[in-house]
This record gives structure tokens, C-alpha cells and sequence, in this order.
């Protein structure tokens, strides 16, 4: 196990020598093989930026009562507001500036997606090592609820939830992370299963080392691979539930709209010809969510052992 | 093998059980429906005539055991808004539903298939490569903001289409209630079936290349060939009916999906369906009807996976023997 942990240190500590192949310089050059999957991880590190610094780049403030009037509702992209701001996206029907909305609400459905990923991760991976290591009862339970809700669909269990929770940004994170911790659980799992009989596994149990000083620090971190993999699919696919929710109704309240409520406000606009309010919301969210998963594609390929050469 | 059913069987019910309770339980917790039964301006009495009259006034476990009780003699309680027995209105909206999801199926079917095949025939090739980013976009696309610039395109900007809702042209064929033997019938259909398809084409295209790309290097497709076969016979009977195995059992499992995902595409384009009245009954707080969609949805899917795992356990032996041991 020592042995692990120096290889561990070692490999941080000789990565700012230029030329020593390392795992994690490995892992990079592999990475970069694909160009698709460069661009995506560009455009998922501008998007996180824009979402961090979005109160300070927004051209306005979307929910400042003060400065937005209804008189630029629905203004067409590219028309100039009352404030003398140029709406580049155009403006919904209350008259906020929708380039503003979007980042504001960026932020929003970015923060929801990751914040319950992260949460479902915790969860889903501490079950998930328990019911491996420990095996018998602990293993057949946890893993008969797993295996019970994934035979539902993701949006059936969160619909349910909603239905029963009712609205509110911490009722949806709630509902996201019941509907994501399964996948965490059964993952890692599978990757635990085996690194148990793993000789390091042994010795650190026959020093006589805590079970939880054995789960999280010995066996989780040998086990993280296909967790980042489903980390990156799951926010994907977390982000885009919430939309779906939002749109339905059944997600965020109007006083925090996300990209999905975004679009939601604008279908009613739709048959008068108002493209613009729908549309932008969407091809952003569609952006993060595509390239989020084409990062999430690659690493499945890059970090998968059987596909390395 | 029939000890393996029972079991199976077993299991089944008391998952339906616990659902039902989790979803009873769940609906109960929610809101006050009398908040919008009761007319702002009734007085006490009136009030707790009416909560009288729902039974809300009795204990939970006496609700509950009332509600299971109904739903064994196929009464899930009558719906607040309606007046109309709950199941009534689902069984009512389901062949609107079961139509749409059915049409999505056989969309996803016909083009995942051939387009997959090819992906996996001619892997290197531009139209493959095509193919199969088409398929990452098919499967992040999220469904109610494509529907909505389906409406955007077809109805609004081109007109081609009727934006929302399900023909009048309905005729009845061995029972079931049908818009798809009406021109207006396809038309109202086509954008919401190939919205609801979308992503489960994307499913059907990567398993039909994933199964291609296995099936092609087997020994009988070589001995096809060496026969002196034409291509076309090669891949229209040899390959496709060896790729088709894995597609139907997923697919069995998936028609559920599109049954559940109808809620999205059934509110973006007013589609008169389950999905469209369980939105709508979120809305309104009308538990009997949220619940009895609820029990039908879970009834659906026990019955799709129990079937899915009895034909696994003829198909695979191992199966069966495994769940023996546990």
C-alpha cells in the first residue's frame, strides 16, 4: 500500500519535469489524440467561466426591477433597448436583455447539475464501497434498490418526486441526486469488486487500519476512474433533466429561471413569430450539454484499461 | 423453471406494493387540495362537508387501506376536478398515448436499423462518422426544446404541419381508437412521434452499428460470402437478423421509456394523452388521478421487465440457475 502512495507522490511531484512520461501527462497526450474532444473541453472550460464571472460580464442585470422596462419587450436581436444597451439576443417578454437572462441562467442550471452531481456522488460512492466491501446483507440491499429504480427511467422517478416534493431549487436538487446516486453506487461497485482482492486491500486491513480509513483512502481512490467518466455523462444528463422538469413546470420557481425556464417562458411566443426567446436558451444549453458529454466520451475511451495500448 | 416465475412473480407484486404505498404516502405529504375545491368565500361548514365527503378527515393508514382495497376492484378513487373515476380518464387518454409511442417506436425502428448497419459495415467512411456524431446529438439534444423548434420550423416559419394537438379523424380498429388511418391523423402526428423518437434513434443506430461491426467478422457471414451470396442477401438477411436480437430485447424494455418520456413531448405539442393529464393534475393538486397514472406507469413497467427477465431465463439458462443461488 505504501508502495501505491510513493508511486502516488512520486507521479505529482516529477510532473513538472519536462520529459519523464507520467500517468497523468499519459492521460493528456492520449486525450489529445482527438480534436473533437479538445474542443469540447475548451468550450466546457469557457462556458464554466462564463457561468463564474457571468454578474460581471452580463451587458445587464436581468432582474434589476430599476432598469428593465416593458417597453423593450420582446425587441428583435440586435435592437437597442430604452437604456441605449443593444439587445444582441434580443429580449423576452418582460424586456430583459435574453444574452443577460441566458448567463444569469447559465449559472443557474450549472450550478444545479453540478451541485447535485457532486452530492449524488458522495452518496452513491459511499454505498456503493459499503455494499462491495462488506458484501451479504448490506451488498444484497443496497443493490436491489439500485437495481429496482434504474429499471425506471430517470425522468418517471423525478417526475414522481417533484410531484410529491412540489417546487423550489433545493426540492429539484434533491429529486436530481435520488435519480443520480444509483449510477454512482452501482459503478463503483463493479471497479471496488475487484480492487478488494487486491493484495494492497490486505495489507491495509492487516494493519490493523479502520474500516473507513480503508474505504476512502485505499479502495476509493483505485476506484475513480469510471467514477470521473460517470461524473461528466451524469452532469450532462443532470442539467438537461432539470431543464426538462423546469419546462414541465415542476422544477424552479419563475424568481430563478434556468436555461430550461428560459426556453419555457418563450414557447408562448413561438406561434407569433418571437423565435429568439426560445431559441437561444436552447442552442446554449444544447452546447453545454454536448460538450460536456463529448469530453465525458473521451475519458470513458482514455481512462477504459482494456482500450489502453 | 417454474419455481423461477413464482419467484420472479413474487417480487413483482411486492415491488408493486411498495410502490403503491411510496406513492400514496408520497401524494398524500403534498399540498391541500381543498385550498382549490373549496370556493374562497364557503364557510366552515361547508368546508368540512366537502373534506368529509373526500375522506380526507380519516387517518393515513385508513386511506391508505381504503385506496388499496379501491385499486384491487379496479378503483383508484375519483378525481377531484373531474367528478370522474380516476382510472376512467387515464384509460380514456391511453391509446392517444400508446398511438404517439408506437409510431415514435417505429420511426426509431426503421431509420436506427439501416442507418446503424451501415455505421457498422463501413466504419471509416464520412457518412458513418456523420452517423454517429448524429447519434451524440440525438442523445443530448434535450426533447421539449427540439420539439419546440420543430413547431418553430414546420408549423410556424413553413406551415407544412398543424403545430399542437391530435386529429378528430378517429376511428376505432378492433377496439382501439386510431388517427392513423386519416391523412389529418399523420399530419398531427408526424412531429410529435419524431420528437419522441429522437433519442431512442439514436439507441437503435449506436446497437444496430455495435451489433454490425460484431457480426460481420463471424464465421457464417465468411461462408455466406465463400456460398457466392449477392451482397445484399449478405447484409439484408444474414447480418440483419443477427443484429436484430439485442435491438428487440432493448427495445422491449424501452417501450416503457417512451411511454413515460410522452409527458415532455405530449405538453409541448397538446397531445391529448396520460402524460398531458398528469402535468396537468401536478397543476391542480388532483391526487386520485396523479396516483392512478402513477400505479398504471409502474404496472407497465413490472409487467415489461418481468417478461424481459422470463424470456431471458428460456433464452439463457444461466440466468435462472444464478438467481437460484442468491
Amino acid at each position: 500500500m505504501t508502495a501505491i502512495q510513493d508511486d502516488r507522490s512520486g507521479a505529482v511531484a516529477v510532473s513538472a519535469d519536462a520529459g519523464v512520461e507520467t500517468p497523468f501527462r499519459r492521460f493528456l497526450s492520449d486525450y489529445r489524440e482527438s480534436p473533437v474532444a479538445v474542443v469540447g473541453a475548451v468550450t466546457v472550460g469557457v462556458i464554466a467561466l462564463i457561468a463564474l464571472l457571468g454578474p460581471w460580464i452580463a451587458p445587464t442585470d436581468p432582474y434589476d426591477l430599476a432598469t428593465v422596462s416593458i417597453l423593450d419587450s420582446r425587441l428583435e436581436p440586435g435592437e437597442a433597448m430604452m437604456s441605449g444597451t443593444t439587445a444582441w439576443l434580443g429580449t423576452d417578454g418582460l424586456g430583459r436583455d435574453m444574452l443577460s437572462a441566458m448567463i444569469y441562467g447559465l449559472r443557474i442550471s450549472l450550478g444545479v447539475g453540478i451541485g447535485s452531481g457532486l452530492i449524488a456522488m458522495l452518496i452513491g460512492c459511499s454505498l456503493g464501497l459499503v455494499a462491495a466491501y462488506y458484501g451479504g446483507r448490506a451488498d444484497t440491499l443496497i443493490m436491489r434498490v439500485v437495481d429496482i429504480q434504474l429499471s425506471f427511467p430517470a425522468i418517471l422517478v423525478a417526475l414522481i418526486l417533484l410531484a410529491v416534493l412540489g417546487k423550489g431549487i433545493d426540492k429539484i436538487i434533491v429529486s436530481l441526486v435520488v435519480v443520480q446516486w444509483a449510477y454512482y453506487a452501482r459503478t463503483i461497485r463493479g471497479s471496488a469488486l475487484v480492487e478488494r482482492r487486491k493484495e494492497y486491500v490486505e495489507a491495509a486491513a492487516s494493519l490493523a487500519l479502520g474500516d473507513r480509513r480503508v474505504l476512502f483512502r485505499h479502495l476509493l481512490p483505485n476506484c475513480m476512474a469510471p467514477i470521473i467518466v460517470v461524473v461528466t455523462v451524469q452532469t450532462a444528463h443532470a442539467i438537461s433533466l432539470e431543464a426538462t422538469l423546469s419546462f414541465l413546470g415542476l422544477g424552479l420557481p419563475q424568481t430563478e429561471p434556468s436555461l430550461g425556464l428560459l426556453i419555457s417562458n418563450g414557447f408562448e411566443y413561438i406561434m407569433s413569430g418571437s423565435y429568439w426567446i426560445s431559441t437561444f436558451p436552447g442552442i446554449a444549453l444544447l452546447v453545454t450539454i454536448v460538450s460536456i458529454n463529448l469530453v465525458g466520451d473521451r475519458l470513458r475511451d482514455v481512462l477504459n484499461p482494456r482500450l489502453q495500448k | 423453471m417454474t419455481v423461477f416465475i413464482i419467484r420472479r412473480l413474487m417480487q413483482a407484486i411486492l415491488v408493486v406494493l411498495v410502490m403503491s404505498f411510496l406513492v400514496f404516502a408520497g401524494v398524500f405529504v403534498v399540498g391541500d387540495p381543498t385550498q382549490i375545491l373549496v370556493a374562497d368565500d364557503a364557510d366552515q361548514a361547508e368546508r368540512a362537508r366537502v373534506i368529509a365527503d373526500l375522506g380526507l378527515d380519516r387517518p393515513f393508514h385508513e386511506q391508505y387501506l381504503k385506496f388499496l382495497g379501491g385499486a384491487l376492484s379496479g378503483n383508484l378513487g375519483e378525481s377531484f376536478r373531474f367528478n370522474e373515476p380516476a382510472l376512467g380518464l387515464i384509460l380514456e387518454r391511453l391509446p392517444a398515448t400508446l398511438e404517439l409511442a408506437v409510431v415514435a417506436l417505429a420511426i426509431a425502428v426503421l431509420f436506427g436499423i439501416p442507418l446503424g448497419t451501415w455505421a457498422g459495415l463501413r466504419p471509416d467512411s464520412i457518412v458513418s462518422k456523420t452517423i454517429m456524431t448524429g447519434s451524440i446529438l440525438g442523445f443530448s439534444l434535450p426533447t421539449f426544446w427540439v420539439g419546440i423548434m420543430m413547431i418553430l420550423l414546420f408549423a410556424v416559419v413553413l406551415g407544412w404541419l398543424p403545430s399542437t394537438g391530435r386529429s378528430d379523424e378517429i376511428t376505432t380498429v378492433l377496439g382501439f381508437p386510431t388517427t392513423l388511418l386519416s391523412a389529418d391523423g399523420w399530419s398531427h402526428i408526424l412531429l410529435p412521434a419524431v420528437n419522441l423518437a429522437l433519442f431512442k434513434l439514436s439507441l437503435v443506430t449506436r446497437l444496430a452499428r455495435a451489433g454490425a461491426r460484431e457480426v460481420v467478422h463471424q464465421d457464417y457471414i465468411k461462408f455466406a460470402r465463400a456460398k457466392g451470396l449477392s451482397e445484399s442477401r449478405v447484409i439484408l438477411v444474414h447480418v440483419m437478423k443477427n443484429i436484430l436480437i439485442p435491438v428487440v430485447t432493448v427495445l422491449g424494455l424501452e417501450f416503457g421509456g417512451l411511454v413515460a418520456f410522452s409527458v415532455v413531448t405530449e405538453t409541448v405539442f397538446a397531445w391529448p394523452g396520460i402524460g398531458k393529464l398528469l402535468i396537468e393534475s401536478i397543476g391542480f393538486l388532483d391526487r386520485p388521478v396523479i396516483v392512478a397514472y402513477l400505479m398504471i406507469i409502474v404496472l407497465i413497467f413490472v409487467f415489461l421487465n418481468l417478461m424481459v427477465d422470463i424470456a431471458y431465463s428460456f433464452l439463457d439458462p444461466r440466468v435462472r440457475l444464478q438467481d437460484m443461488k442468491s
